[in-house]
């Protein structure tokens, strides 16, 4: 098992950048997710780091050795595809111990590997069978099959579940984070989906734009965003954001607007200009005795809670309150937020305003 | 009754299969007619109304494979009795078989050239379909259509340059010479099929196999050729009817040593009067391989074996 290091690496096809200089630390053992929307160079990335691309410039570091310009088969890792990629003239058996052919193992030897993965796998009955019947479920497995055999270095996994229907993912992913805690494996994992990420990941990297947004512990992203992208890209509903024009001082622990003076972290960081509010909809109470006003324009009811989309003077926000609220649309009520929560964003950058809340969790990347 | 989307009704199939055996019927008709008609006397041949009805003889194929002199009664006294069946048929006509005809030569050629341009084809061409479907190749779509555009005239237009060329380059009357040039006519068909085959294949199976541990050739070879197999077969097929089809420029640029069985077949008629059994049996015999051959790659056209490996 292996650290990966990644540092400054950029990739452009033509003149499309898609990564541009990231630089981030993969430690042995952790179960790594690459976050972002699609087209935002997180396959990419991944795919730098298997050897299926090259990149135009900066270093990949696994175990501490540069691969950057390695090809994929001198890398000693293993790669779980979207679409499975099963060869599809071989049976389960041979898809699973073909890795073990290619670096020439006797094939009794590999036999009896591949039967103890079919093993750990519950996948035994169907060794003989060929992968085009299997259901996906199966196939996953199968293709995971393929992967660990080898006892690779990492694991690089391209949104391994996409092609599973929704219950099912489910499932896969407590048997995928399951078996990554027996196994102990470096595994880098891609997805789109930022419920996913927060469920399996020890740590998340967050990309926009080839950009690394963000880079830290699931709990850690979610509560204090470094951009307002990552603020908005997790979270369902995301961060409400109150625009306004204005300034906060640095050291203050006040900020006003809409006529109201809001308690927020102490800042560490002063500007001046459009500037956004942010705080997530748990952290909002309806409060008719609270001076910040807003008018009920919709309510979605969840079970235990649910979400009242309101209209202030500063933009729409969204507010997750308990089911047993009586909250009728056309109110006018007050908004009370949780003033330990808020962040604040420079509007025009988008990046994180400094405060001793988060302080110590901004990583730019 | 019910009605279904998916399962048309019965009087729907009788007729579509109605369609179908006529269809065949239409198509089969003329060649059934050229293998009876190898079976015929030159009489029944050529009688009318034509005869259906025969007695079926083999002279059309000993014509077909011997050269024979007419012989006066005292020669055919001095040959002495017939030696072989063959010889037998040839006596019956007052005719001596003086030696086998050129036709198995003509005929081997047209394997050579025929066969040996479809290999050479379906190994260029696979190799430029996979670069072209995976590479980045510098103006790309610029030279599809540059190869796709020496399609767009008929061969035989550039049958004198070729001519020329090949005059020049001593590659006139020589197989290599005919086996080059049908690679030539045939290879931008095959680039294009088999781009579309290769296209088909996802690339995460090379992929998979880079990562296994294998080269570019090797999962090139071990991923890619398996599962492109259906698609070169139908290539190989359309390439091999061509070649072995070919006409015009075998006339023109073979004489003796290189010369395929479609030019050789009309001369046969010129040689003894108009000789239509053995016309007839040379064509059913140059029918074979190409039938043998797609035959034998038919599972390969009719196997989807991609089938369900990777969700879409």
């Amino acid at each position: 098992m292996a650290q990966i290091r990644i540092e400054n690496v950029r990739k452009d096809f033509g003149a499309f950048n898609a990564v541009k200089s990231s630089t981030f630390t993969i430690e042995d053992g952790e179960f790594f997710m690459l976050l972002g929307p699609s087209g935002c160079g997180k396959t990419t990335t991944l795919r730098m780091m298997a050897g299926l691309e090259l990149p135009t410039s900066g270093e990949i570091f696994i175990d501490g050795e540069e691969v950057g310009m390695k090809p994929a088969s001198q890398r000693d890792i293993a790669f779980v595809f979207q679409m499975f990629a099963l060869y599809p003239h071989l049976n389960v058996g041979k898809n699973i111990s073909y890795p073990l052919i290619s670096q020439g193992m006797p094939k009794a030897q590999a036999t009896k590997k591949v039967h103890e993965i079919a093993e750990i796998l519950g996948i035994t009955d169907i060794l003989k069978k060929p992968v085009g019947g299997l259901s996906g479920g199966d196939r996953q497995r199968v293709a995971l099959g393929r992967a660990i055999v080898r006892d690779p270095k990492a694991f690089f996994m391209d949104e391994p579940l996409g092609a599973l229907d929704a219950e099912f993912r489910e499932h896969m992913s407590e048997e995928l984070r399951a078996l990554h805690d027996r196994m102990n494996a470096t595994t880098v994992y891609v997805t789109h989906d930022q419920l996913e990420a927060m469920q399996m990941g020890d740590k998340i990297v967050v990309m926009n734009h080839g950009v690394v947004e963000q880079f830290g512990v699931p709990q850690d992203i979610y509560d204090w965003p470094a951009t307002k992208f990552v603020a908005q890209f997790i979270g369902s509903p995301p961060m409400n954001f109150l625009e306004f024009r204005g300034m906060v001082g640095n050291g203050e622990s006040k900020v006003r607007f809409g006529d109201v003076a809001f308690e927020i972290p102490r800042m560490l960081d002063g500007a001046n200009g459009d500037l956004t509010f942010g705080v997530r909809p748990e952290h909002i109470k309806l409060d008719d005795a609270a001076p910040y006003r807003g008018e009920v324009a919709a309510v979605e009811y969840l079970g235990t809670t649910q979400i009242i989309t309101m209209k202030t003077s500063n933009g729409t926000i969204k507010a997750r309150v308990p089911s047993s609220d009586v909250v009728k649309v056309g109110e006018r009520t007050g908004l009370h937020f949780d003033a330990r929560t808020i962040s604040m964003f420079n509007a025009d950058t988008g990046q994180a305003l400094k405060s001793e809340a988060n302080e110590g969790v901004l990583t730019y990347g | 009754m019910s009605f279904s989307v998916t399962e048309p009704n019965k009087s729907t199939k009788w007729f579509a299969g109605l369609l179908v055996v006529t269809y065949a019927v239409v198509t089969i008709i003329p060649l059934l007619w050229i293998i009876a008609t190898g079976f015929k006397s030159p009489a029944d041949s050529i009688s009318y109304p034509p005869v259906v009805v025969f007695e079926p003889t083999l002279e059309g194929y000993v014509n077909l494979f011997t050269d024979r002199t007419r012989a006066t009664d005292d020669m055919l006294e001095a040959a002495g009795p017939p030696q072989t069946w063959y010889d037998e048929i040839a006596r019956k006509r007052g005719t001596i078989i003086s030696g086998p005809s050129r036709y198995g030569e003509r005929f081997l050629n047209s394997v050579i050239i025929g066969f040996g341009s479809t290999f050479l084809c379906m190994v260029l061409g696979t190799a430029a379909a996979y670069a072209f479907s995976r590479f980045r190749v510098p103006l790309k779509d610029d030279l599809l259509f540059f190869i796709l555009s020496t399609r767009m005239m008929p061969p035989i237009a550039v049958a004198i340059p070729i001519f020329l060329m090949f005059r020049n380059l001593g590659l006139n009357d020589t197989h290599l010479g005919m086996i080059l040039l049908y690679t030539a006519v045939n290879l931008s068909l095959s680039v294009w099929l088999l781009k579309g085959f290769i296209d088909e294949i996802p690339i995460e199976y090379e992929e998979a196999a880079l990562i296994d541990g294998y080269t570019r050739f090797q999962a090139f070879y071990k991923v890619v050729l398996p599962q492109a197999a259906t698609g070169i077969a139908s290539t190989a097929i359309f390439c091999l009817i061509f070649a072995w089809n070919e006409y015009a420029f075998a006339v023109l640029l073979t004489s003796g040593t290189a010369q395929t069985a479609p030019p050789f077949i009309p001369n046969i008629i010129g040689v003894n009067g108009k000789d239509w059994p053995a016309v007839a049996a040379g064509a059913t015999i140059f029918l074979v391989p190409v039938m043998v051959f797609t035959v034998l790659l038919r599972k390969h056209l009719l196997r989807g074996i991609t089938f369900g490996a990777v969700r879409k």
